[in-house]
Formats: structure tokens, C-alpha cells, sequence
């Protein structure tokens, strides 16, 4: 039974959604639960639940997701397996080594390794996570001043142990990808939020 | 006797068995494809195609499996009780005719394995002794889910016991023969001839009472899994518990078949024809089996035992008593 709650008065009252149940009165008597008897008996409800079962028979409205050959689409937020993305115009990392998603991590699983390039530039020589310890909470992503790494829809990772790692080389986006076009721009943690530059307030003076 | 005779009742029991085994297999699988269909599943899909493997996978699970006797059961009637439930379910089909008799290259063969007088007593009688396997195996597996199974399946079984004879007591004063090719032969007019007609309260009861017996899902007390685990087939595993499974499912299609010659006709005149709607009868009590366990709930012991005592058993008597005095004038 479908109503509508009536927000602006909670109280119980007789206009409020409460209602008692309506309970028929238990049989006092011999010929009252004889009567019971005979009324549940003849009133075919059993009948009822075998058709509605036989209905779903007929129907056939299957709702089984035959989950290695079938998946069911995951959410754009869904935070599962790291991915470590490219810049789209040059191909280069994005990761610029600031480490803060080592310095975040509270399950302490990220670890990575970076030497300044003949460019002067920071370069990430190792990153590995290790999803035996990691928790998936997202604070890595959200950290990233680069949106460099991500979390990725792929989250089946059984693995032969229980700590198992990912290494750069897995989550970054490999060239051949990015040049087609394939790697997709995450809108989870720590992404841009479409229309956010109209909420920019401007610093106010006064601070 | 002959010898053509004893190499003849032979071959019969073994096919009877092997394909008896085999429907056994075939039922779980038809179980749980229509049980998961009714609650919008798809049930076994993986082993071989829409999972039709499933039954070897499951038979070679269960012979290998290896076969647990604990420590504190009583070893000898532990290890019988399965083969008590699956050697009389078997043993119950040796008087029930499957097929009308036909004739190949010259041979007429009889499809039953004894055609005994008094063939309906015998069914009922042996599928009594299967009692003793969920009886004997409970008691002695010392486990306390075991126990309370056996004690309910001694209880459930005096209670619709009573309900079988009864209401086959009325159909059978009308034929005047116990024997299960008489009942059929009594039947052979067609389908105004079936005894569901005249005995709409007999079949109804022995429809209820066939639930009890087979243990069946509103009658499902003896091994209900949300109660007492698996009951008597708690503590057995591997081939011992596949035994009484495939007792319970052999059963299952015995009384559909013995459902089916007594009250809906039959096999009919003896021709292909009613030879298929036999078939297609038994089909249908085997799937309304099933149906009833993917829509009812289960009853309390002490409910079932209301209703076999206080109703059914008043109805049953009452059923003789009238089909007495009209079969008097």
C-alpha cells in the first residue's frame, strides 16, 4: 500500500500515516475455529501462491546475471583497481612524484620511487600498490593534484596470495591506448565536478 | 517357473532401476530448474549445456566423496538405513505397471515386474519400510537434529499412514481388487471412467497423504533445512546420503505413478496413446511436486498431525462409510 508521508505533522494522530493492522479476532470457541478452519480451507489462497509462482514460470522474466560472461555496469565512482593516466596531448605521465598519495594512504600500501630526470625534470622510476593492505577509500585519488591516479572499474583481482601488487607498468595507460583515445577521464574522487567553475567563490578580502 | 521367465523378470528389475536411478538424477536437475525458474533464476547453467551435466558432476561428487562414519553412531544401522530408503523404493515398483503390455518381434512383455494380487497393498507396505531409513539413521547418528528428525518422521508417519489406506480403501471397494492392472483396466473406458470422478475426496486425500510419504515440501518435516539442518541426513555424506536421495526421488515418481493408475486412468485402454498420457500424468504430479515446494510454506509437525488425525481422517472415514451405502442401492 502506497501513502504519502505526512511531513508536517509527525505526530500520531488519527490524520497520520500510523494505522493498526487489521487482525480478525482469534476464535474463542469450538464452532469458531471449526468455522476458521473451513474459511481458510475453501478460500483457494493456496491456489494464489501457486500461480503467482507459475505466473514468473510463464513470464520467464529471468533476472540471473551470468556473471563471468555477463557483467552488470558499474558506477562512474566506483572505486576499485588504481589506474596511473597520461597526459592527452603529450603522452607524458602525469604523475609528477609529489607523493602525496604515499604521504595519505592511511593503509600504507602505496610506494613509489622517483629520481630527477636529465630535463631536471621529476621522474617516477616505482610505484606499486599492494591490494593485499589497500582498502580502496579513495584518498589517493582524491589527493592527486594531477589527477593522475585514478580508481579504474576493473575490481576482480584474485590473486594467489593474499598480497598481491599492482606495479606501474599495469596501471599506467599504455601509449598505443592513449593514442586511440580509449583512456577514459575519471569523474570519481578528486575529479573535476562538471559546473564547478560557476561555485568558485572568489577569496574574500577580509581574510 | 522357466528360465525364460526368471531371465525375463530379471531384465526387467534391471531396467527398471537403471532408469529409475537415472529419473532420480534427472529429477534434482528438473527440481532445480523449475524451482529456479519460479523465483526468476536460472538454475544450473555452467556444466554442459543449460547445465545439463549437472547430474554426472553431482554423481561424481557423491561416489567420490569420501564416506564419513563418526565416531559415536552405531555403526551397522548407520550404514544400512540409507540402503533401507533406496532398496524399498525400489523394491515398491515391482507391482506397478509403467507401460501397457506390448509385443516385440512376437514376445509380449508384461511391463511390470510381478503382477501380485494384491499389488496396491504391496506398494504401500514396502513404501512404509522405507521409514525405517530415515527412522533407523536418525536414531542412530547420534546427533540431536538426527534425532528429533527420526522422532518426526515416526510421528508425520503414523499420522498420514492412516490417510493412504483410508482413502484408498473407497476406490478400491468400487474396483474389488488390489491388483494395480485391474485398477487401470477398471479405468479403460477413457476419461469419464476414472475413478477421480467418483472419488474426488479419496484422491484429494491420498494427493495430501502422498506429500507426507514422500516428505515433500508442505510436508517437508522430516528434513527441513531451516529446523533441524538436514534432519536424518545430517551426519551422513558421499554415497550414503546420495542413497537416500535418490530414495526420496524414486519414491517421488512411485507415487506419481501409483497416483495416476488408481484415480486419473491409467495407461488408459493399453494403447501408444494412453501409454503417453500415463507418461505425461506422472509428469505432471512429479512437477506439482515441485511447484507446490517453490509456493507453499512448511507445517509444523504437530499441524500436520491436526490435520491427519482431526480432518483428513474423519473426511477419509466418511469417504468409505457414503461410497459404502451408495454402492449398497
Amino acid at each position: 500500500m502506497h501513502h504519502e508521508e505526512p511531513f508536517k505533522d509527525r505526530n500520531v494522530s488519527e490524520q497520520s500515516a500510523y494505522y493498526f493492522v487489521d487482525i480478525e479476532a482469534y476464535p474463542e470457541n469450538g464452532w469458531d475455529k471449526f468455522k476458521q478452519v473451513a474459511r481458510r480451507t475453501f478460500s483457494g489462497e493456496l491456489f494464489v501462491g501457486l500461480w503467482v509462482v507459475l505466473r514468473e514460470m510463464i513470464k520467464f522474466d529471468i533476472h540471473t546475471v551470468q556473471y563471468p560472461k555477463e557483467k552488470l555496469p558499474i558506477g562512474p565512482r566506483y572505486r576499485a583497481v588504481h589506474k596511473l593516466l597520461r597526459l592527452w596531448e603529450s603522452g607524458y605521465e602525469r604523475c609528477i612524484g609529489c607523493g602525496l598519495c604515499e604521504k595519505i594512504c592511511i593503509s600504507d600500501c602505496i610506494r613509489m620511487d622517483t629520481r630527477i630526470d636529465e630535463n631536471s625534470r621529476k621522474e617516477v622510476t616505482e610505484y606499486s600498490i599492494n591490494l593485499g593492505r589497500c582498502i580502496f577509500c579513495g584518498y589517493c585519488a582524491e589527493v592527486c593534484p594531477e589527477l593522475a591516479i585514478v580508481h579504474g572499474p576493473r575490481f576482480e583481482n584474485a590473486s594467489e596470495q593474499r598480497a598481491h601488487f599492482v606495479i606501474k607498468d599495469d596501471m599506467l595507460t599504455p601509449l598505443d591506448l592513449l593514442k586511440a583515445g580509449e583512456q577514459a577521464e575519471y569523474p570519481g574522487f578528486g575529479a573535476v565536478i562538471p559546473g564547478s567553475d560557476a561555485s568558485v567563490k572568489k577569496t574574500p578580502l577580509a581574510y | 517357473m522357466d528360465a525364460a521367465f526368471i531371465i525375463e523378470t530379471i531384465v526387467k528389475i534391471v531396467v527398471i532401476m537403471l532408469i529409475f536411478s537415472a529419473l532420480a538424477g534427472f529429477g534434482t536437475y528438473f527440481e532445480r530448474k523449475v524451482l529456479a525458474f519460479m523465483q526468476r533464476r536460472l538454475g544450473p547453467m555452467h556444466v554442459g549445456p543449460y547445465g545439463l551435466l549437472q547430474i554426472m558432476a553431482d554423481g561424481i561428487k557423491l561416489f567420490t566423496k569420501e564416506d564419513i562414519v563418526p565416531q559415536n553412531v552405531v555403526k551397522p544401522i548407520f550404514k544400512i538405513a540409507p540402503v533401507i530408503t533406496a532398496a524399498t523404493a525400489f523394491m515398491a515398483a515391482a507391482a506397478i505397471p509403467f507401460w501397457p503390455q506390448f509385443t516385440v518381434m512376437g514376445y509380449t512383455v508384461h511391463p511390470i515386474v510381478a503382477d501380485i494380487n494384491v499389488g496396491i497393498l504391496y506398494v504401500l507396505g514396502v513404501m512404509a519400510i522405507g521409514l525405517y531409513g530415515p527412522l533407523l539413521g536418525g536414531m542412530a547418528s547420534a546427533n540431536k537434529w538426527s534425532l528429533i528428525s527420526a522422532a518426526r518422521s515416526a510421528a508425520i508417519f503414523i499420522s498420514y499412514e492412516v490417510i493412504t489406506g483410508l482413502s484408498l480403501l473407497a476406490p478400491l471397494m468400487m474396483v474389488g481388487s488390489l491388483s494395480l492392472i485391474d485398477i487401470n483396466n477398471y479405468q479403460a473406458g477413457g476419461i469419464t471412467n476414472w475413478i477421480v470422478w467418483s472419488q474426488p475426496v479419496a484422491f484429494i486425500l491420498f494427493w495430501i497423504a502422498a506429500f507426507a510419504e514422500t516428505g515433500r515440501t508442505p510436508f517437508h518435516l522430516v528434513a527441513n533445512d531451516h529446523e533441524i539442518i538436514d534432519g536424518f541426513g545430517t551426519e551422513y555424506s558421499g554415497m550414503r546420503w546420495g542413497l537416500f536421495f535418490i530414495g526420496e526421488y524414486a519414491n517421488m515418481f512411485f507415487i506419481s505413478f501409483v497416483m495416476a493408475i488408481i484415480f486419473l486412468g491409467g495407461f488408459g485402454d493399453g494403447t501408444i496413446a494412453g501409454a503417453v498420457q500415463l507418461i505425461l500424468k506422472v509428469a505432471f504430479f512429479f512437477f506439482f511436486f515441485l511447484w507446490t515446494r517453490a509456493a507453499w510454506p512448511d507445517v509444523r509437525p504437530d499441524q500436520l498431525m491436526w490435520l491427519c488425525w482431526k480432518v483428513l481422517m474423519p473426511i477419509a472415514v466418511l469417504n468409505v462409510i457414503v461410497t459404502g451405502i451408495v454402492m449398497m442401492f
